[in-house]
């Protein structure tokens, strides 16, 4: 039965036949009999990476297959979300890796995007921590890969959006914590200028990101605040917290109960919320201890959000530009500061090294928007995106929805090796979704 | 902490239960035909909860495996909870034997194969805990599924029946009535969302029945209602409706 399905955006949202399953046997089966289908956990990317008309659905595919409590190694099948795997490990001293913004994403999905996260310069992406992991191929072959066993098919799988097979299990280090709490440092910078300078002082933090104000213009274009963190020791809590230190925190949910009007975001809206956000920091710099779950995961406690930008839905607009192109953020932030599309949620990071095939991260600034969906936004885009272009950038797949192919072949240098191995392991298109035939990855 | 067998243990519905009764404390003995299928299952539920977990493989259509199947639990579970069932097709059901066959093996005779041999075992020891998961459809034929609502009317009878009987022995026997369930069994029908219940609801709904022991439980409150109305329409209006 084919229903309406969407990801996070709810753009687009497109009719799919969406099948479930909780047993390898049921798998096999699904994969023999489906003619083309794309893997799609909690459609949690943005766009349309894990959209199909046809869908095999990890969700229900969720068991811990085993967890070294000593050693920090964790093993599961790939429906499994972050959210779960958090509950597991924080009371026994481990932490995620490397988290993106949200923990409502699977472990499947986290290997197919290579997630990042605000740790990015310190711990590298997803992909470089994990031991090992299974696939099932357009074949039916199950297979183990990793970076010593079959490396091609593991480095296109990592960022590859599913399009190399169905990824089944997954084992992966976990990092080491004292407490469940990050010490946890603000500062607010006047500019661009002073933000990029922040970054570099305190690169030494694991954790680095920037919220930044998009329509600010003048003097104080480009004001942020930076938002730093460290895992807190034992040593650093509060005494109130010292008792518990690995304390699971509460999970305080609200839900977002409707679709916003598409009108009610406006140019003045969101510079309202900007004054607001980066008038509520007081004073210059803040230092104090909070729990996790608020410095990671802050948009979590709001279930459905994304109806905030009505039901049109929204894109996410990321790229990442080298170091030495500062020049080209300037010039992007000022287009978007004249057009007046600021989002509430403009997010700045600075990547570390990575030299991958086909995931999204490399060194440079990378930045994110959630823009609503409305008429001349795709061309505006097109327009941005030859300006990342011309600057040696590149955008990030799993919040796409309407890139170019073009502008994919031309920020992904590898992007021909990663094209031949999917032809060699998904020689039919099997694995295919509308957005690997919109970007030309599958074949026609 | 007391341990729990579950009957027909792979499906949706026994997962929500599994992990259910492991966040509480409950020890788990998982039995399927399929014993393969719940090792991910048991690793989950020894990682999750900590608890012990162990796997047996169960028929429930081998009639005559079943004395030999709860002979050979290493130990005899404090609770037993009956979750497998199969839907079937009703339009196939009709004009197939087999299909027919299948339905009401997997709902009734298996069932009452099974929990003979428990129910007998528990009223020796003069304590124990029985819990069925039957259906609302057992609870008037309709034209729709009446090869399974009629399994099921027979098994809910049953445990109605065992429940009077063990009553009298210490024993407990609770009727557990799911209505609509967003399952594998029921993943292609088109359910209304509000008389539709999650498994980990229903999950809740057994686990409270045990603690409070209730007799019969219907997972969401309206489906009592809901059947009760059903009920009342007289044979003659019933008959012409298209259920």
């Amino acid at each position: 039965m084919k229903h309406s399905i969407a990801n996070w955006g709810n753009y687009p949202a497109i009719e799919s036949e969406e099948r479930f399953f909780t047993y390898d046997d049921q798998l096999q089966q699904l994969i023999s009999k489906s003619h083309h289908f794309i893997p799609r956990g909690n459609g949690r990317c943005y766009g349309d990476a894990s959209l199909a008309s046809e869908t095999i659905n990890t969700l229900k595919y969720d068991k811990i297959l085993s967890f070294d409590t000593d050693k920090g190694i964790f093993e599961c099948q790939s429906g499994l979300t972050l959210d779960k795997i958090l509950e597991v490990i924080v009371p026994k001293g481990w932490f995620l890796p490397v988290t993106p913004g949200t923990k409502f994403i699977t472990v499947g999905g986290a290997v197919g995007s290579d997630v990042h996260g605000k740790n990015h310069h310190v711990d590298g992406s997803f992909s470089n921590h994990i031991i090992e992991m299974e696939l099932v191929l357009a074949s039916g072959e199950i297979t183990i890969c990793s970076l010593q066993w079959r490396p091609d098919l593991f480095e296109a799988t990592c960022g590859g959006m599913g399009l190399t097979g169905m990824i089944t299990r997954v084992k992966f280090g976990l990092k080491k914590i004292e407490s469940s709490y990050i010490r946890q440092k603000q500062i607010k910078a006047g500019n661009l200028e002073e933000i990029i300078r922040l970054f570099d002082e305190y690169k030494q933090y694991t954790y680095s990101v920037a919220w930044i104000d998009c329509l600010k213009k003048g003097k104080y274009f480009g004001r942020s605040i930076l938002i730093l963190g460290e895992h807190a020791t034992i040593d650093e809590l509060p005494e109130k917290y010292k008792s518990h230190p690995l304390k699971f925190p509460a999970q305080k949910q609200i839900t977002f109960p409707f679709n916003l009007p598409s009108w009610v975001l406006n140019r003045f809206t969101v510079k309202l919320f900007n004054f607001l956000y980066y008038g509520k920091n007081f004073k210059k710099e803040i230092n104090n201890v909070v729990s996790y779950e608020p410095f990671f995961y802050p948009l979590d406690a709001i279930l459905h959000w994304n109806r905030g930008y009505g039901k049109k839905g929204f894109v996410q607009y990321q790229f990442v530009l080298p170091l030495e192109a500062k020049q080209g953020l300037v010039e992007i932030l000022k287009q978007i500061s004249a057009k007046g599309i600021g989002s509430f949620l403009a997010v700045l990071k600075v990547f570390g090294e990575q030299e991958s095939m086909i995931s999204f991260p490399q060194k440079g600034y990378t930045l994110a928007l959630d823009i609503p969906v409305r008429k001349g936004l795709f061309e505006f885009l097109d327009e941005l995106d030859q300006v990342v272009l011309q600057y040696g950038g590149r955008l990030y797949m799993s919040k796409d929805a309407r890139m170019k192919p073009e502008v994919l072949k031309a920020g992904y240098p590898r992007l021909q090796e990663f094209k031949d191995i999917v032809q060699q392991y998904n020689p039919d298109g099997k694995f295919r979704s509308i957005q690997s035939d919109r970007l030309l990855l599958t074949p026609h | 902490m007391p341990t729990v067998l579950l009957l027909g243990a792979t499906s949706d519905m026994s997962i929500a239960i599994a992990r259910t009764m492991a966040s509480k404390g409950y020890s788990l003995q998982l039995a399927a035909r399929n014993e393969q299928r719940l090792q991910p299952l048991r690793s989950d539920m020894e990682v999750r909860y900590q608890t012990s977990c162990t796997i047996h493989e169960f028929d429930a259509l081998d009639f005559n495996s079943h004395v030999s199947f709860f002979e050979s639990l290493p130990v005899k579970p404090d609770i037993t909870i009956c979750v497998f069932g199969y839907l079937g097709e009703n339009e196939i059901a009709r004009a197939n034997w087999q299909e027919a066959e299948k339905i009401i093996h997997s709902n009734y005779t298996g069932a009452v194969s099974i929990l003979n041999v428990v129910s007998n075992f528990y009223a020796k020891q003069q304590k124990g805990i029985i819990v069925g998961i039957s259906s609302v459809a057992g609870e008037r034929g309709r034209q729709s599924n009446y090869i399974y609502g009629s399994a099921k009317a027979g098994f809910t009878a049953y445990l109605s029946g065992l429940r009077n009987r063990l009553f009298h022995e210490g024993v407990h026997v609770i009727s557990i009535q799911p209505g609509f369930v967003y399952t594998r069994m029921t993943e292609s029908l088109s359910l209304p969302p509000l008389l539709t219940a999650r498994p980990e609801q229903v999950a809740n709904a057994v686990f409270r029945a045990i603690e409070k022991k209730s007799n019969v439980v219907y997972v969401k409150w309206f489906w009592r209602w809901i059947m009760l109305i059903i009920k009342c329409i007289p044979e003659f209006i019933f008959k012409k409706m298209k259920l």
